[in-house]
């Protein structure tokens, strides 16, 4: 007997569903024997992991808290993905972003009007347009591989936000601890429900529509698929590849910047040397996982948003360690790509050797 | 066994004749197909086909596109697997799992679409496709070696990227011919070959038939298989409908055997309409060539009138496809390089030339003309989202406008699909190509540029598009058909012109050219013409 895999002629629309499911399914199972190699009891493991975070009120919350980053950054990667442009520098986007967010109520703190949290939005989304745009821009005019400039450039940013919140941007109020002065209400995104979720959701539930119908409705959408697909053929459609390059990552960057800018308006509230834990790269996950669908990466960020609660969850509940949420995401992630053989293949089991020829 | 000789059709055509039928019965067979039958889904591909060839024949395998011999072909290959029906090698039942079991036999295939990777070098490709290769440098020198002395000669170390079409075809040939294969299976082999390059080919497969290797030829032109296949076999809807000595029918006879009905014949119509006013003007068309082994093109002059069909033939890589993406707009040049309806657009793009009513076909369908993983109604909105179909409004796409032009086109250009709006890589080569032509031909533009229309594409769908490319022409339109198959050329074209290295040739009239003229321009008599404007350049 041998497996073997026959390319399919169309790509499976039944599989293009099924395999992010049949992954996380098999994510359940790998979890599942880690849990029982490190002597926990496995269904209490996943029940913990899985299951309680959305049992209760507070971590429900908390999951959307983490979501919405994920999903803002993850949609604007799709757009990247979708047009065969690899941007890896999320993360230094979001950072960007941020420090381009808090400009406003860190130097100008008097500058409290109805104009400051939409000015702080919108310098959010240029800041991380512009960081975006720099791979772009050498991709274009020198070939550079963008997979290693915009990842480059995330530690770039990392050190500029940990030389700000040190230095110039240190709140002088503040004992010399590492951390900006905090935001005035103004400048702060206003609070839904009784946890740490702001307005931010909603907007990006907002983008996250937008996103979807100019993907599939506009010809800007077009463009980028069939960018995505055969450059050759888009050229003879007319649409130019370079000016793309820098349309996909300046909207990439200024989603991931919008999403930093909201992150320390929304729930930090000031600036401090870590702003976030990987958004920037777990939303690639989140992105793959979504098949670069927004509506579908809404869940997905909400899956992957999970995985954090339920880490820090068995790590709180049964000592397991917190890195066992990393582990997760990563072996969901293998399991999206290996599933997605599925799509364009389909797997034939062979028994014994005579199938072909019937006795003569 | 007499291979399965079948009952003639309607047709009458079909005989097995004497001397076709004595070889046949004093051969000795190599490879014997029985009752063969392969299905997709509900699509019967193949259904119980026996195809019998001999050692040392050169077996044509004839049929319309869809006809099922790609299907039967890729069993051989061990790319397909039989769903019935049984294979014999020198009368051992066998089982061809893979394209390398069938190399290990002794089988070896040349596709219609290559199977190269673009971003290796030629030695490499051949070299990922043995099964010991060895040192490079070794297969290197075998590569020149056997390729030089089979008249088809390639430089090991380019990059498939840089090559073009034809160049990437003796890739495919000298990679088969390495193997010392006992059975070579050809895809259109000759689509892309001069007149004389398909001659040293011939002189080629002559040889190695005579060396009791056996060929199966599939091929659309009935004149070679006529001149050089010992027996045909003609597959129609997936069944063998009949078999005969090529040599001793027409290829009226042959086409009329494949399509099952009378192929009707291309025609003028009302003779061509003196001069017309001037649709497409080049004048001093250069530009550099953009990669190493990219081609230069140097002072082209050309006007293509209203009512006329303009040809212009070619060798492969002979700067064919830098002139149609200079036509086209993706390649941009100086304004007064080209004038469409007498504007300067030289420097404008594609979009531009669409809306000021020219429509492009380029040679590759899939991956230029068409994108492979869209559906046929998304590859209606690549080339036309910018002319006056509204196909688009305030951006958005609308869908069932675009629905409306595929149902049309489908009718109008009779694409078959298996189901409605397929992705474009489902379609055969042939389809596609009905596909990708007809997006172009239902604007009824002022100005048509073709690159090989009808490159794979079988008799009848042939005549059809040419047939629509005449029409169009006599309704007032200006066509200018670049197309390496002379016969094409000869069928349509009311003015030719060579090209050859970058320099095109004065067009003259179709009526005043030879093969034999047309042949020295191909081999570069026009670029002595040229000479002293090259020094200008």
């Amino acid at each position: 007997m041998r497996i073997e895999l026959v390319k399919r002629k169309e790509h499976s629309q039944l599989m293009t569903i099924l395999s992010p499911l049949i992954a996380v399914f098999l994510t359940l199972i790998a979890a599942a024997i880690l849990f029982a190699i490190s002597g926990k009891d496995p269904m209490l493991g996943l029940f913990k992991f899985f299951i309680e975070p959305l049992l209760d009120t507070w971590s429900l919350q908390e999951i959307v808290v983490k979501a919405t980053p994920l999903v803002l950054i993850a949609c604007g990667l799709s757009v990247c993905y979708l047009s065969n442009n690899w941007n890896i520098g999320a993360e230094g986007q979001f950072i960007v972003g941020a420090l381009f967010g808090s400009f406003l109520p860190i130097l100008y703190p008097d500058f409290q009007n109805a104009f400051t949290l939409p000015l702080m939005l919108l310098f959010g989304v240029l800041g991380g347009a512009l960081w975006g745009l720099i791979p772009a821009v050498l991709k274009s005019r020198f070939n550079t591989n963008e997979i290693l400039t915009s990842l480059m450039l995330v530690y770039v940013a990392g050190l500029l936000l940990d030389y700000l919140v040190r230095g110039p941007w240190r709140d002088p109020d503040g004992y010399n601890f590492p951390e900006s002065r905090l935001f005035s209400d103004v400048a702060t995104l206003p609070l839904i429900g009784d946890g740490r979720m702001s307005a931010s959701a909603p907007i990006t539930v907002l983008i996250v529509i937008i996103l979807a119908i100019v993907l599939s409705k506009t010809l800007k959408g077009f463009e980028i698929q069939v960018m995505g697909e055969s450059p050759r053929a888009g050229g003879f459609a007319g649409f130019s590849k370079k000016r793309l390059t820098l349309f996909v990552f300046a909207v990439s960057g200024g989603l991931a910047g919008l999403a930093g800018t909201m992150e320390v308006s929304g729930s930090l509230g000031q600036l401090l040397p870590s702003i976030s834990p990987g958004y920037g790269f777990t939303a690639i996950i989140v992105a793959f996982l979504g098949r670069l669908n927004p509506i579908a990466i809404l869940i997905a960020g909400l899956v992957l948003a999970l995985s954090y609660i339920g880490g820090e969850s068995v790590q709180a509940s049964m000592g397991v360690s917190d890195k066992i949420a990393s582990v997760i995401q990563g072996l969901l992630l293998f399991f999206v790509l290996a599933c997605d053989t599925f799509i364009l293949y389909r797997p034939r089991i062979q028994f014994g050797r005579r199938t072909a020829g019937r006795e003569a | 066994m007499v291979g399965g000789i079948k009952p003639l059709t309607s047709t009458g055509a079909l005989r097995g004749t004497e001397s076709g039928a004595a070889r046949r019965l004093n051969g000795e067979a190599l490879l014997d197909g029985r009752g063969l039958t392969k299905r997709f889904g509900d699509i019967l591909a193949n259904n119980k086909v026996d195809l019998k060839i001999n050692k040392g024949e050169i077996h044509a395998l004839l049929g319309e596109n869809g006809a099922g011999k790609s299907t039967l072909v890729k069993m051989f290959y061990g790319a397909l697997e039989p769903d019935e029906g049984e294979i014999l090698w020198e009368e051992q039942s066998v089982r061809i799992d893979n394209p390398a079991a069938a190399r290990t036999l002794g089988i070896g295939m040349v596709f219609q679409h290559f199977s190269l990777f673009e971003a290796l070098t030629v030695v490499e490709n051949i070299a990922l496709a043995l099964p010991n290769p060895g040192n490079m440098k070794d297969l290197a020198a075998r590569i020149e070696a056997v390729s030089t002395d089979y008249g088809l000669p390639l430089a090991p170390q380019d990059i498939v990227a840089d090559l073009p079409v034809g160049i990437r075809q003796r890739i495919e040939i000298v990679r088969c011919l390495l193997q010392e294969p006992r059975l070579i299976i050809m895809d259109e082999p000759t689509s892309v070959l001069t007149p004389q390059e398909a001659d040293r080919l011939f002189l080629t497969l002559q040889r190695l038939a005579s060396e009791g290797c056996a060929v199966l030829y599939i091929s659309h032109r009935l004149e070679e298989v006529k001149r050089i296949c010992h027996h045909a076999t003609i597959l129609r809807h997936g069944k063998v409908v009949g078999e005969c000595d090529p040599s001793k029918e027409t290829a009226k006879s042959l086409a009329n055997m494949m399509v099952g009905t009378t192929v009707i014949g291309v025609s003028h119509g009302a003779s061509m309409p003196e001069t017309g006013s001037v649709r497409l003007e080049l004048s001093g068309l250069t530009a550099p060539a953009q990669t190493p082994f990219a081609t230069a093109l140097s002072s082209i002059d050309l006007d293509v009138h209203a009512g006329e069909v303009v040809a212009i033939a070619g060798v492969a890589g002979n700067g064919q496809g830098e002139l149609f993406d200079a036509l086209s707009g993706e390649m941009i040049v100086a304004a007064d390089m080209i004038r469409i309806d007498d504007q300067a657009c030289g420097h404008k793009g594609v979009t531009w030339r669409r809306k000021n009513n020219a429509a492009f076909v380029p040679e590759e369908r899939l991956g230029h003309g068409a994108v492979p993983g869209l559906k046929l109604t998304s590859n209606i909105v690549l080339t036309r989202h910018g002319t006056a179909d509204d196909l688009v409004s305030a951006g958005f796409i609308r869908r069932y406008k675009s629905r409306d032009l595929e149902q049309t086109i489908k009718g109008n250009y009779d694409v078959r699909m298996s189901h409605d709006d397929p992705e474009a890589r489902s379609l055969s080569g042939g389809n596609l190509q009905k596909f990708v032509v007809g997006r172009e031909l239902d604007r009824k533009p002022g100005v048509l540029i073709v690159n090989q229309p009808t490159w794979g594409v079988d008799a009848g769908a042939a005549a059809l598009i040419r047939q629509a490319l005449i029409d169009l022409a006599r309704s007032g339109s200006a066509v200018l058909v670049i197309s390496q198959d002379l016969d094409e050329i000869f069928e349509i074209a009311d003015r030719i012109a060579v090209i050859s290295r970058g320099y095109l040739s004065k067009p003259k009239d179709a009526l005043q050219m030879t093969r034999q003229t047309v042949g020295l321009l191909m081999a570069g008599e026009a670029e002595d013409g040229h000479a002293p404007a090259r020094e200008t350049v």
